[in-house]
């Protein structure tokens, strides 16, 4: 038998409609991707919550670490100009 | 940074309202509490499926099944959400099990009094799952994140739980009167354990105030009690049937409904071990986790045999 006393762990992603993203619903446990598959169906979709699930191992995922959120996310926080309302225009100009 | 200035800008976060993600750093006890409270819930969700079980061969009629099998696949769900949102502080989900079954972690007294007739499952439908709801309502805007997640969608899930025990009620009510006093003896025995599903006075509440102060918990125990109290009564009213506390009145100063004293003994007896079902419940929870022993390995070894089936494969091509 395996080492590890748990099933892996699954992060779970449902899409629930087409034209939007697949969400972050929550993570799961089992032995492999169809199991988990199956398990996100009944754990998460069990009122039609979602018409596509995405499963990826949680050990498969890199994460930022919030220790270095300053340095970042920081360099966005200056840079205005990358939004419309920085720009002054003409009343006149309805639509722009 | 000194675990000081990290614990103040901690706390200044939770003031601001800033919800808390699983890799910010966190003092230790705001974790250790949130690991016992969340793994606390999810034992209770799994435990709560037992005393349920045994009325899905008796329920009578298909409408009541397929509305209790639900139910208790909810609640099996929900124990799931919140065992992951507890992993997320960094303990294993087979340690949480292995405390549950060891005794070592608790899980609601309300699962260790027994479930005696059909209306029982009508009374822990309002009672017991309207008291969590009320407990668990606030816990949507905890200040953890996995937490009030896992809680938005519990509640989400929850409220048909509450509506059809309440509806197994009204239906015994409108019956004949040995159905209504079945709803009667339900309401008798279950009123007082579901008050104190809300947990000791404010007065003697060891963790509650450390909760209260970093945002796990947004009310006391004795608040929301009282909301409990305030919410049911006209709800029985309307079934007919009557609070079994003859120093609960009304006053018309504070608006709220006045109760009788909880016995706390009681409470504690049963916290400590001593309920009626206590140990059935530990049993049948070990059974449950024994005899599905052989499919955890069987899976195990079939996610094994496959992954060493493909690494085969590719070393051939």
């Amino acid at each position: 038998m395996s080492n590890t006393k748990n099933w892996p762990l699954w992060e779970v992603f449902i899409r629930s409609r087409n034209g939007l993203n697949h969400k972050h619903v929550g993570s799961l446990h089992a032995s492999d991707s169809e199991m988990a598959l199956e398990n996100a169906r009944d754990v998460y979709t069990r009122r039609q919550e979602g018409i596509s699930i995405w499963v990826v191992e949680s050990k498969n995922i890199s994460a930022s670490d919030p220790k270095i959120n300053e340095d970042m996310f920081d360099p966005a926080a200056d840079k205005v100009y990358r939004h419309p309302t920085f720009y002054d225009l003409p009343d006149e100009l309805k639509h722009m | 940074m000194t675990t000081i200035d990290l614990e103040d800008q901690f706390m200044k976060r939770v003031a601001a309202d800033e919800k808390i993600e699983p890799k910010d750093w966190m003092p230790e006890k705001y974790r250790k509490t949130l690991i016992r409270q969340i793994a606390q819930h999810a034992h209770s969700e799994v435990v709560g499926m037992l005393p349920e079980a045994n009325y899905i061969s008796r329920a009578p009629s298909l409408r009541r099944k397929a509305a209790l099998l639900a139910k208790i696949q909810d609640e099996g769900g929900h124990g799931l959400y919140l065992y992951c949102a507890a992993e997320t502080l960094g303990v294993e989900r087979d340690t949480l099990i292995e405390e549950l079954h060891s005794g070592k972690a608790k899980y609601s007294s309300i699962f260790n009094y027994p479930t005696l007739s059909w209306a029982d499952m009508g009374a822990i439908g309002w009672l017991v799952d309207g008291a969590a709801i009320l407990n668990q309502v606030p816990l949507c805007k905890c200040s953890y994140g996995p937490y009030a997640r896992a809680m938005v969608r519990v509640c989400k899930e929850e409220s048909f739980h509450q509506r059809q025990g309440y509806e197994i009620l009204l239906t015994l009510c409108n019956g004949s009167a040995e159905q209504k006093q079945m709803a009667q003896d339900s309401l008798n025995r279950w009123w007082w354990p579901s008050l104190m599903m809300f947990g000791p006075s404010d007065v003697d509440s060891t963790n509650s105030e450390y909760s209260m102060k970093t945002k796990i918990k947004r009310f006391s125990n004795d608040e929301l009690r009282q909301k409990f109290v305030d919410a049911t009564k006209p709800q029985a009213d309307i079934l007919g049937i009557k609070i079994p506390d003859s120093d609960l009145k009304y006053n018309e100063q504070t608006s709220h409904w006045e109760f009788g004293e909880i016995n706390w003994d009681e409470f504690h007896n049963v916290v400590k071990g001593n309920g009626v079902c206590n140990k059935i419940r530990l049993k049948e929870r070990q059974q449950a986790w024994d005899n599905g022993k052989w499919v955890r390995d069987a899976a195990t070894a079939y996610a094994e045999k496959r992954e060493q089936r493909k690494n085969e494969s590719k070393q051939v091509a």
